[in-house]
């Protein structure tokens, strides 16, 4: 037995091209042998444990403008591929503007690893219980994808296909994702239930987010996107429908989170049960919408 | 499989290595280097014992190439003491008794360190936040949250006195 709890890396060959279309050739030329690295925060740790055996490991996080982090007030946000976690925490426009953005990253692993860790690749991993993926999915993401084709852009929305499975084809590699402009004074929290404060992987993930907005009966938007609870993250239309159209009180919150529960399905797997996720779906999202409506200032 | 050639700076002196692309930043330290005081505890960038500062802040260098650190500058817990005075970080550290098996020291430092660069007056709760990536299974946390935060007031008022 080995005193190390994870063996040393299998080998592969690490590539580093110089421009963005021979990075997507090289993947297309090699599909299923190659795979692009950002952080490598979670592919490390997958070829350790014998997950993924690709030859090449194609580094991407230094090419046109994945280093980006702007905002412009009619544009909205743009986050780089390679931009890390602690960069869009420690960015006064991400707190001024997407506070839910940085309180999501602040939820991820430690320190240490978040100087690596990188949006678009907690994405492009789609595992059911990224952290990130809520807020970025409740902030209406759109992501710049090259392919051997050229450029394209995926809302976030349709980008998932399962766990660790997204509609990215051989050769697509993430350049960045951008935010539309946040509506004025709206408010979000992500509440993640893990085994400890901090640093665990999610239980359940439940994220919300809200504004007034007059062009919808109850005078307001929520929407919810729940983690660790469906084969990917998942938006809840039905709760945002609902909220929409009844007037924003506790009853309306109890309500929505039912239909937050009705949503979701969970597996029984080491970190919980299934019975006890939906349970905590339903008080943590109800909870969300509580905290959410104060943080909007009722 | 492919060997890199890269240079790099590790505590204030410029390396040249030839590394296989697998090998990550921690072998490189203690297996090329022999700078044996990084550690590894999980290899899975859990524990934080392989904690380095990569262009000035902390990084599990378990999960990084070493082929990625090409040009970059790195500082190991060997690069703390300047001119044989050690850290404030490292002195306070041993004043309280955040020593025990030592195993997880190194990493604690380095994280300290860079908390104080970015934070220079850490409150208890900043200080738990920033070593959270640290894991200690001897102290129980208190006495080196308690160093870390002597350590920020000693900076300090050795900053005063320059």
């Amino acid at each position: 037995m080995s005193i190390n709890a994870h063996p040393e890396l299998p080998e592969f060959d690490y590539v580093r091209p110089a421009t963005l279309m021979e990075a997507s050739r090289f993947l297309a030329e090699h599909a299923g042998e190659a795979r692009p690295l950002l952080g490598g925060t979670d592919i490390f740790v997958r070829m350790r444990d014998g997950f993924y055996h690709d030859k090449y490991l194609v580094d991407v996080k230094h090419l046109d403008s994945t280093d980006e982090l702007s905002y412009d007030p009619q544009r909205g946000l743009k986050l780089g591929a390679g931009v890390n976690m602690n960069r869009v925490m420690a960015s006064p426009m991400v707190q001024a503007h997407y506070a839910l953005l940085a309180e999501a990253c602040r939820s991820v692993a430690s320190y240490q690893l978040r100087t690596r860790a990188t949006i678009v690749g907690n994405i492009c991993n789609a595992s059911p219980a990224g952290d990130t993926i809520g807020a970025c999915l409740v902030l209406g993401g759109v992501l710049n994808v090259h392919g051997v084709g050229g450029y394209r852009q995926e809302p976030l929305a349709t980008f998932f296909r399962g766990p660790g499975k997204t509609v990215l084809q051989p050769g697509d590699i993430v350049t960045s994702i951008e935010f539309p402009p946040a509506p004025a004074g709206a408010a979000g929290v992500y509440i993640k239930l893990g085994r400890n404060t901090w640093s665990d992987l999610s239980i359940v993930g439940v994220t919300v987010y809200g504004y007034a907005d007059a062009g919808r009966a109850s005078g307001y938007r929520f929407q919810a996107a729940l983690a660790s609870v469906a084969p990917t993250p998942l938006l809840v239309p039905a709760l945002e429908e609902h909220l929409a159209s009844h007037p924003i009180n506790a009853e309306a919150f109890r309500q929505a989170a039912r239909l937050a529960q009705a949503a979701c399905s969970p597996i029984d797997d080491v970190r919980g049960s299934a019975r006890y996720r939906k349970a905590m779906v339903r008080t943590l999202t109800e909870k969300a919408l509580q905290m959410t409506w104060k943080k909007l200032g009722n | 499989m492919a060997n890199h050639r890269i240079t790099l700076k590790i505590n204030g002196e410029y390396e040249q290595v030839d590394v296989p692309s697998q090998m990550t930043l921690l072998q490189m330290l203690r297996d090329k280097l022999a700078f044996t005081g990084t550690k590894n505890g999980c290899n899975a960038g859990e524990c934080g014992a392989c904690t380095v500062l990569l262009n000035g802040e902390p990084v599990n260098s378990c999960m990084i190439l070493a082929v990625e650190c090409q040009g970059a500058e790195i500082v190991t817990v060997e690069g703390l003491a300047q001119d044989g005075v050690l850290d404030p970080v490292q002195q306070a550290i041993i004043d309280h008794g955040g020593v025990q098996c030592g195993f997880c020291t190194p990493g604690v430092l380095i994280s300290a360190r860079a908390l104080i660069n970015r934070n220079p007056h850490p409150t208890p709760d900043e200080i738990s936040e920033a070593l959270v990536g640290n894991l200690c299974r001897c102290t129980g946390y208190l006495r080196i949250v308690d160093a870390i935060q002597d350590a920020a007031a000693r900076q300090e008022s050795l900053a005063a006195r320059l």
